[in-house]
This record gives structure tokens, sequence and C-alpha cells, in this order.
């Protein structure tokens, strides 16, 4: 691949993406528009998080891809052999090894530390975009900080099931100003959200937007008085390594049905096994 | 053009500049923190890190604004040859450059508008010396608070006071490299 | 007993090299040549070089090659390989006014200066299906004349001298490029435009028939098509001049719109505009009536809330290859969402006491 330039872009958008990310670590929880390029995956497969990994790495870094907390996953796959072949980094499945994280839809259940980015890709930045489909409509809102809708919405919710019948992509509100889109993680990743030691890059490619959380910066789900945010899971523990905390996905695995629940974090499953837990279905 | 605009870029830009971005972007999310840049050999007055920050970051989509005595004809040259970048006044850019006396006033520097808080001017403060000591910063990327020599509070506690508006600067003294967004309280 | 699943890795790249054995189909039968392409499926070259914003009828042939036959994806390559080039600069703007036609017809005139020339067109065809084809005969040589000498005047410019359609817009403004900086709205006729000519042509044709069938009617005629070979100049800096750099295939189309006037402007026609790469006149008319129905609000007519009119509708929803990318990644694993909200739903109808579903099942 040496007939493209390191980690693929030219250094005439990576300076463009660059700016980008630094008035999103500004401005955490605004959308940056930025120029998003076609990249040579499909938009909607993570364009967004490979141009801003793409902007940040540097050679020394070791890589890890996620998807659904897996590292297994084939769009996962797609894109670490994509930054292997373009940028020469190592990679690596261990998430405390990793100096940047590039991820879809989940937040590792181990604690990031300083020194890490965590990368998401974005299918819709807008938090607003179900209840006001105009991008016109909603960056007023934003900069007129008329987050009413929101608040009228999830108050819906309450009124009709007793709940906020949103389960993932939950909005936060960042530092008491920008309500922000996490991206489809699922609420129970929420809490991890504030207060990170690693810094945290959002890119939404056919969007064209980037956002940013710095370290140590203040989220808050939206929630009421009456009705606190509750970070829900499955209520099993992980018929593998026995975790009683982490996130599972829930496995079908025969023709009557029946069920097992597993972690959907990979590395800190496989980590847990080789620690000496053991969930009842363990081998 | 003399020859010594020619020198004193990147030899390897794509990876010299992804380093140097590494260092700003450290030093942009974790206010207060002092990193080294380097890669950048600008004439005088300019500093390396200063110049390692402009050569990552600006091309011909980026006006620059030279303040006081980098607005010289060896950086004017220098910055034209690697960059592109079209050099304008105060009002008008994106990046400015210069000691903190002769950017002042902050005023005449664009601070965005509400829908588009991010259309607002980075300036580049060329320090003396830059050390993690003086002012107190609290804010998002500090865990509890961090220290940095800053040239003075008030301009940056009214700049904070325009939040999500305002200016965001990053501080160069030889190789070294911090940064204050906007976002930082200082006292 | 279940083991997370692995091998994704291998599974792609077995994945790839049936693609490749597919794509090259039963190797009994001869391999098409690019050239192949470029000289028999002409007009498929043409609509992957107009939408993926790149004239060059040999790599799109190659694509469209690669891609199976699929302009969207062969598309999406071209583009993809299209952001990686550098740029050099910019051509001046081409002046459709010396293109070297080969069709030209005006709908609002029985005829003018420069005729109207059919050209290579399906028009007149009877859409019957060639059975001699099927057996790859030669086909008999076309006759052929000089053409006339002299440039073609545009049909609007006669009505122009009248007064009686409104001024083409002049401006020296380089127009924004949608390629380099994030779409904004309000979106400005130039960006409009340079959107619609990258658009799915499915897509343009849909919205152009919905302004026909009366959501957002603008009258269009076809002032005229030209169809043809224009030459492309930039200017040298070194050089301080400009000098022929190439040729492209361009499809121009000029509506000629009711008016009705307005306070400021007395009754005359105006115009709609629509300029394609290569040999794509249903694209290039479908252009046209989708700009003329996004002026409703420079013109001052009513918004009637019809698609063709909503011009942030149109530009964000127009181009395919960010379409179908945003469409087919809902095959990619959304499992980890779905089980928050199977534990949602599972909540919710514990508590409204509708719930029959065993949860011990497992």
């Amino acid at each position: 691949m040496s007939a493209y330039n390191f980690a693929y872009l030219d250094e005439q958008t990576k300076r463009m993406i660059r700016r980008a990310i630094l008035k999103g670590l500004a401005i955490p929880g605004y959308q940056v528009p930025f120029a998003s390029r076609e990249m040579p995956m499909p938009y909607g497969w993570g364009t967004g998080g490979v141009q801003v990994s793409a902007a940040v790495l540097i050679p020394d870094d070791t890589f890890k891809v996620i998807d659904q907390g897996s590292d297994d996953t084939t769009n996962a796959v797609s894109i670490r052999t994509f930054f292997e072949r373009t940028a020469g980094v190592e990679t690596t499945t261990v998430t405390r090894d990793a100096s940047v994280i590039q991820t879809r839809h989940r937040i590792p259940e181990e604690r990031l530390h300083e020194g890490q980015i965590l990368v998401y890709q974005v299918p819709i930045p807008e938090p607003l975009r179900f209840l006001e489909p105009r991008e016109s409509e909603t960056r007023k809102m934003h900069g007129l900080e008329e987050y009413g809708l929101m608040h009228v919405k999830l108050y819906e919710d309450i009124s009709r099931h007793g709940h906020i019948a949103t389960s993932y992509a939950y909005p936060v509100k960042v530092e008491g100003r920008y309500v922000m889109d996490p991206s489809p993680i699922p609420k129970f990743d929420n809490p991890k959200l504030g207060d990170m030691a690693a810094i945290q890059l959002f890119g939404a490619g056919r969007e064209q937007r980037i956002y940013a959380l710095p370290p140590y910066t203040q989220v808050v789900s939206l929630d009421f008085e009456d009705h606190p945010f509750e970070a829900t899971k499955a209520d099993h523990a992980c018929s593998l390594c026995g975790s009683e905390d982490s996130y599972q996905d829930e496995v079908i695995i025969d023709d009557a049905g029946r069920r097992m629940f597993v972690c959907s974090d990979a590395d800190y499953c496989k980590a847990r096994q080789a620690a000496g837990h053991h969930g009842k279905d363990a081998a | 053009m003399q020859p010594q605009a020619l020198t004193g870029g990147f030899t390897d830009p794509a990876v010299q500049s992804a380093h140097a971005f590494r260092s700003v972007m450290e030093a942009m999310a974790r206010p207060g923190t002092l990193r080294e840049i380097s890669g950048a050999e600008p004439p005088a007055p300019m500093s390396r890190a200063a110049g390692a920050v402009l050569l990552t970051l600006c091309d011909s989509d980026t006006p620059i604004y030279l303040a006081g005595a980098v607005d010289c004809p060896a950086v004017r040259n220098w910055l034209s040859f690697h960059t592109g970048a079209p050099l304008v006044g105060p009002a008008e850019c994106m990046f400015a450059v210069g000691s903190w006396s002769d950017l002042g006033p902050l005023s005449i520097y664009p601070i965005g508008t509400s829908e588009y808080p991010d259309r607002s001017a980075t300036l580049v403060v060329e320090c003396p010396q830059l050390t993690a000591s003086g002012a107190i910063l609290t804010g998002p990327g500090i865990k509890e608070t961090a220290a940095l020599s800053l040239p003075e509070l008030a301009a940056f506690q009214d700049n904070r006071t325009l939040y999500p508006l305002g200016l965001d600067f990053i501080f160069t003294s030889g190789v070294r490299v911090a940064a204050v967004p906007r976002t930082t309280e200082v006292s | 007993m279940y083991v997370a699943v692995k091998g994704g890795e291998r599974a792609i790249e077995n994945a790839h090299a049936w693609l490749a054995e597919e794509r090259r189909g039963d190797t009994e039968i001869a391999e098409l040549s690019v050239a192949q392409i470029r000289e028999q499926l002409s007009l498929a070259v043409h609509r992957v070089s107009a939408e993926g914003s790149l004239f060059d009828p040999d790599l799109a042939a190659l694509a469209i090659k690669q891609a199976r036959g699929d302009l969207i994806e062969a598309i999406f390559l071209i583009r993809a390989y299209r952001t990686t080039l550098p740029r050099f600069g910019f051509s001046k703007p081409v002046d459709t006014g010396v293109m070297t036609c080969d069709r030209r017809i005006s709908a609002s005139f029985k005829d003018l200066p420069g005729g109207q020339v059919l050209g290579p067109t399906f028009d007149y065809s009877h859409r019957l299906l060639d059975f001699k084809l099927a057996a790859e005969g030669e086909v008999p040589e076309a006759p052929s004349q000089e053409a006339e000498a002299g440039d073609v005047p545009h049909v609007t410019d006669f009505l122009n001298r009248e007064g009686l359609i409104e001024e083409p817009p002049h401006g020296d403004t380089p127009p924004p490029d949608l390629t380099r900086e994030p779409l904004e709205m309000p979106a400005d006729r130039a960006l409009r435009l340079q959107a619609l000519t990258r658009a799915d042509e499915g897509f343009a044709l849909g919205l152009a028939y919905s302004t026909q069938r009366g959501y957002a009617r603008n009258h269009a005629f076809v002032g005229e098509l030209r169809i043809g070979s224009v030459p492309v100049e930039m200017e040298i800096p070194e050089l301080g001049f400009a000098i022929e750099i190439g040729e492209v295939v361009l499809t121009e189309c000029e509506t000629v719109n009711q008016f009705k006037g307005s306070k400021a402007e007395p009754p005359q026609f105006t115009r709609g505009y629509g300029l394609v790469f290569g040999q794509s006149e249903r694209k290039a008319i479908s252009m046209a009536l989708v700009d003329r129905a996004l002026r409703w609000e420079e013109l001052g007519e009513d918004n009637i809330g019809a698609p063709a009119q909503d011009a942030e509708f149109v530009l964000y929803h127009a181009d395919n290859i960010q379409a179908t990318g945003f469409l087919e990644h809902i095959k990619l694993p959304h499992y980890v969402d779905f089980q928050s909200e199977l534990e949602l739903v599972r909540k919710l109808r514990r508590e409204a006491g509708t719930d029959q579903v065993q949860e011990a099942a497992e």
C-alpha cells in the first residue's frame, strides 16, 4: 500500500480533521462540521471513526478495533486490517495495551487510562435529529440551548410507559451546556463517559461531524428528579466468565430457544477466564 | 526568496506532523500539561514549537495573523513556502501567532457564532518560558487542578465568560507546548 | 458449547475470493476487456463518470468491470479513488457555447440557427428486442456528412435578446466545493447544482417527475438540450495563460419555465439548468427541473411543501454513495443495541402484566 500516504489520508485532509478535533476538544459535546472524505469503505460502516483514527495515529501506536465489544466481528477485522496496511501500526485485542481504540457501540468494561484515545464510530451525531429532521433547525436549537423538545420526548415516554423508553444512544448533557449523542452505545455504558481518563473522539463521516470529550469531562445522562437515569443490563451472569457486572449479549443456542448470556466485551471475558473465573457453562 | 525560507520544514511530513499533532492534541485535551514538539526549524524569532504547530495545522485554508516581531520577511516567506497560508489581519484569522503583548487586545479576534462556535481563532502565544506553575487551572481535561505559567489571569477569565464562544490558546516556548481552551477556569 | 465468534479475517478473505470468481463468471466465456466496456457500455460509463464526479472513461469502465456491473458500487470505487488524487488547480469554467455537438434539440422552437440535430438517440427507436444483436452481428456504417462550421448558439440567448427570459447569473465568485467543505444550509444555487450533478439519477428523476405531477409544478419546456464534447482549459501560473488540458463529454439542459412576474420583476421566462458529465439527458433534464423547483424562494413563489422545493431534503438525500452506505449498514451487527431494546421491551411488558414469555427458558 505504499502508493498511499501514511494512514491513507493525504496531509491536507488530515490537517482539516485535526483542526476539527482541536475545536471539538475546546467545545466539549459540540458537533464540529468537517469535510468528510469518501473512504474506501461505505458510509455508515465507520468512515467517521476511520478518518479520526487516521488523523490521530502515529507509527508507534498500538491499535485496537471493536464492534459490539468484540475484536472478531467482521467489520472490526476489516478496519483493523486497513490500518495495519496503511499505517503499519501494531494491533492488539488487549484493551489495556492499546493506545488508540476504535469502537462501534461499546465502551470497554475495563477502565481506560491516561494516554489512551477512544474513537467512536457515529451514525447520527445529532441527538435532536429524530425530534427535528432539519439540520438548520437543530443547529439553532443547540445555539440557543433550547433542549425543551428533548425533555418533552423523554417525559412523554414516562407518562406512556412509566420509563424513559430509550435504551441505547441515550442523550447526555456535557459540562452543563451541549446535549450530545454518545453514539449507539447501550445506556449501560453511559456512566463511563464522564470522568474518563482517556480522550474520547467521535467521528460521523456521512454526516460530516466530529465531536469530543476531553478527559474528566462532566457528562450527565438526561433524566428527571422523580425518574433518575438507570444504567441497565440483562440481569444475568456471564456463562463463560461468571461476571455479573459486565454488559451481556443474549445468545440463542438451540431450536427450543434456550438462551445463554455472555460478555459483549470479548477481551474482558477472555482475561477473566484466564485469571481463573468461570461461569456455569465454561468448558 | 531567501534560501532560509526553503529549509526548516518537516523532512518526513506525514510522520512528523502526526507526532506533532498528538502533542498539540494532548495539550489541548489536558490543559496545563507540557508536551515537547519538534521537527520544524523556523527562522527567528519564531520558536521551534510554534513552527511545528503551524506546519501541522495550517495550509491554504487557514488564514494566519502574524503579530509584532514574528511579522518579519523571514517568517512570512518561511510560512508561505511551507504552508501556503494566506497572511491576514487579526479580524480574519483562524490562527494568530506572537508574544502575549503583541497579540492583544483579544477583542479583535473572531470568537465564533452561537451556531458555529468553532469558527473562532486559535492564538499561538510565544512565551519566554513555559512551566507548570503559576495560575491554577480547572475544567474539562483536568482531573483536579493543573498549573501553568500564564502571562495574566483577567484575559482568560473574560474569555471563559463567553463560553461556548471564545478563543483557544496554544502556548509555545522553545520546543515546549501547552494549551488552554475556552473551557478552562483560571485563578 | 458456545464459543465467541472467531475467524472473521478468514471469512472475509474467503468471501473476497468467491466474489472474484463470481465476477469472472463462467471461464468458458471470453473475459470482457475494459476497452469493450468503455466502447460498448458507454452510457453506463457515462453515468459512473457523472455520479463519480470524475471524467475518465477507462477508469469508469474498470470500475464497472470490478463492480460486476453494479453501477452504484462502480461510482463508489471512482469516488474513493478520486478523493485520493492531488489537486493541482482549477480549470476555467467550460464554455458549452463552443461544444462540438453530437445532439442538439430545442422543444420550444421548430427550427433555429445551428439546426435540430437528433444525434445518437433512443428517442424514436421502437423498443423491440433486436435479436440480431444476440448473433453478434456487425452494424452497417451510419451515413455521415461534414458538421456545419461555427459555434452553436444557445436557444435561451435568443429569448434573452428580447428580454423575455431572466438574465443568467453572472459573477466571478468561486463556487464552494462540495467535496472539500461540509454541506451547510442554506445552500446557494452553485452548491445546489454541484450536488445535483453528482446526485443519484433515479432520485433526481423521481423528484423531477414529482414536479411534473404537481408537487411544485414549474411548467418546464426543454429550451435546449445539447450533448457533445467541450475543451477544458486551465490557467498555468508559470505560463501566465490558459492551455487546453483535455476534453470532456457533457450533456446540458436549459429549461424555459413560466413565471408570472413579481413586484420587482416583470413577467418573463425563468431558467432551470442541468449539466452532467457524459451522455445523460435523463439526468440533465431531471436536474434542470429540480434546480428550478428549488429556486422558489428567490423567485418569490409559494412553498407548497413539495419535496422538490425542500433544499435540505433534496441535498441531504441525493447522494447515492451516502445513501447506500447508511442503508446497507443496518446489516452490520447491532446486537448490543438490540439486547438493550430486548431488556427494555421485556421490562415494559412485565410491568404492563402482558408478559407471557418464560423468563427462565435458558
